[in-house]
């Protein structure tokens, strides 16, 4: 197993993300509520940078009580991952497309010690 | 082992820079080996929007100049019919961030931004089309739609065509003055870069109207394809029926191109002008398969219908081109390859990436298909391309030296 090092805890802020890595291989590593959350760099589905995206919730259509819409609003405890290529959205706990869970980013194991945050590949 | 980090780098929410946004379309360039063949994309876009100065200057009339030059041509805003939200509110990062990206002076932006996303393809040569202009399609005001489309189509062979040999364009038909459309075909057919002509699919005239018949000819007789660019427009009757953007493009981009084929075929015009070729763009391919088989049952029971017919509707659809974006490929492979062979693909489809729209494709998306043999996915890239526009080819930079270094490790 190799460890790539990331940066200095602190470096990197919540809803953050640095880029590490060689081309054809580049890892996301993201800072969400207080974990480090690590990604490769390329969307399942065209290859897109998808960890360079937008963050942002699920959105949902809201039907009242008696089944009628009322309106949407966002599920802000369901953070996504948005690809900027072409808007394919991951959850950003595990990395899953939001519609179908067998498409999914490739996730990372990520460590902090002596300070330092490293990503194991 | 622990390595240190061979790039560190913070994505930026106020720059934009499309080497970089493109960077893994350069790595996949690379590892398909593009420099090997062609590759042309059919269906590229620009925003002309950010020199629309440039081009309201082109329109003659003073006073609509003028209007133009105050009034601008972006979209609207949530309320416009076509302002829609084609942008998922900023998760497609490069509409909002496109226009912080730096060019340099010395050549057209448009120039540079299209040679840089072309680069990181793999593309070496692309047929361009504006953005926001496609919709002056709905403009209620005729004489508008003719004198807008007459200055892009004047300001692109000036500026731009002009200047780099990869670009290319099929120029702006404006459909809703025949007689207009006759006369652009004569001003244009001859100028540098102009591979065809086009006319944008929400356009309400009738594809069979006489009026049409006389630029059809000119057409034919210049050896120029005609192009129906797929659009949609929340202007029309069924589409303001849908209130989601994914409804009105989904069935939008496909029902306007299948109204103008349908017309196309049961009025016998591929009889008619059986050397005028047509090529239907931005209509992905799962509606290819669907139209020539409803059409095929309908016509052995009703060819009265379309006596000029001589073979089935789905005989004459197998002759016509298609561009292949938006190409339908989630789970669908067993359909995908039926889909292709329908259509006869290896020969009448022609890739595009529709760069830089929320739903472009990569060379990848062909040729990285299981079931074509290496020719095909050369001929679907470029070469079908190549033939139909009798292009003389012209491949990107680094692809010729990277050819060069090869054959020259090659030479030992």
């Amino acid at each position: 197993m190799n460890e790539l090092y990331v940066c200095k805890v602190g470096e990197l802020d919540d809803g953050g993300v640095r880029i590490v890595g060689e081309p054809g291989h580049r890892i996301g590593v993201m800072l969400h509520d207080g974990e480090y959350l690590a990604y490769l760099n390329r969307c399942p589905h065209q290859g897109g940078p998808a960890c360079e995206g937008m963050r942002i919730p699920q959105v949902q259509d809201v039907i009242d009580e008696a089944g009628l819409f009322v309106g949407q609003r966002y599920d802000e405890s369901d953070l996504h991952i948005v690809c900027p290529w072409h808007g394919y959205e991951f959850h950003i706990k595990t990395g899953e497309h939001v519609c179908n869970s067998a498409v999914r980013l490739r996730k990372y194991a990520t460590v902090v010690r002596e300070g330092g945050i490293y990503v194991q590949y | 082992m622990t390595a240190t980090a061979g790039v560190f780098r913070e994505p930026l929410r106020k720059s934009f820079d499309t080497e970089e946004h493109l960077g893994n379309a350069y790595q996949q360039a690379l590892e398909r080996n593009y420099e090997d063949f062609l590759i042309v994309d059919v269906d590229s876009h620009h925003y002309e929007t950010e020199a629309f100065g440039e081009i309201a200057r082109y329109i003659e009339d003073p006073v609509l100049r003028d209007e133009a030059l105050y009034q601008g041509m972006a979209r609207g805003g949530v309320t416009s019919v076509d302002g829609s939200y084609q942008e998922m509110t900023g998760r497609v990062t490069r509409y909002p961030l496109r226009r912080h990206e730096a060019t340099p002076p010395t050549i057209h932006r448009d120039i540079t931004l299209m040679r840089r996303w072309m680069d990181a393809m793999g593309v070496d040569m692309a047929c361009m089309f504006p953005t926001p202009m496609l919709n002056i399609a709905t403009c209620p005001r005729v004489e508008v739609e003719v004198a807008l489309a007459r200055a892009y189509n004047r300001w692109l062979c000036d500026n731009i065509l002009s200047e780099e040999p990869r670009l290319t364009s099929m120029l702006y038909l404006p459909f809703n003055d025949p007689e207009s459309c006759y006369r652009m075909v004569e001003e244009f057919g001859d100028r540098k870069g102009v591979i065809g002509f086009m006319v944008t699919a929400t356009h309400y005239k009738s594809v069979q109207d006489n009026a049409f018949v006389k630029t059809y000819a000119a057409l034919q007789e210049r050896g120029l394809p005609l192009g129906f660019h797929a659009a949609y427009t929340w202007g029309d009757k069924s589409t303001a029926l849908m209130n989601r953007f994914i409804s009105v493009h989904a069935l939008g981009f496909v029902w306007h191109n299948m109204v103008h084929m349908t017309n196309w075929l049961m009025n016998g015009m591929p009889e008619r002008f059986p050397r005028l070729k047509t090529l239907w763009i931005e209509s992905g391919l799962a509606w290819v398969p669907f139209l020539m088989q409803r059409l095929d049952n309908e016509f052995m029971m009703r060819s009265s219908d379309a006596p000029l017919l001589k073979r089935k509707p789905s005989d004459y659809m197998r002759e016509m081109f298609y561009t292949s974006q938006p190409m339908e490929m989630v789970e669908n492979k067993e359909a995908l390859e039926l889909t292709f062979k329908m259509m006869k693909a290896e020969s009448q489809l022609l890739y595009s990436s529709d760069y830089p729209h929320w739903d472009m494709d990569l060379p990848s998306t062909i040729y990285d298909l299981p079931f074509l043999q290496e020719g095909q996915k050369r001929a679907i890239l470029g070469g079908n391309a190549q033939d139909l526009f009798k292009l003389d080819p012209h491949f990107a930079p680094w692809k010729l030296e990277r050819q060069k270094q090869r054959a020259m490790a090659a030479r030992g």
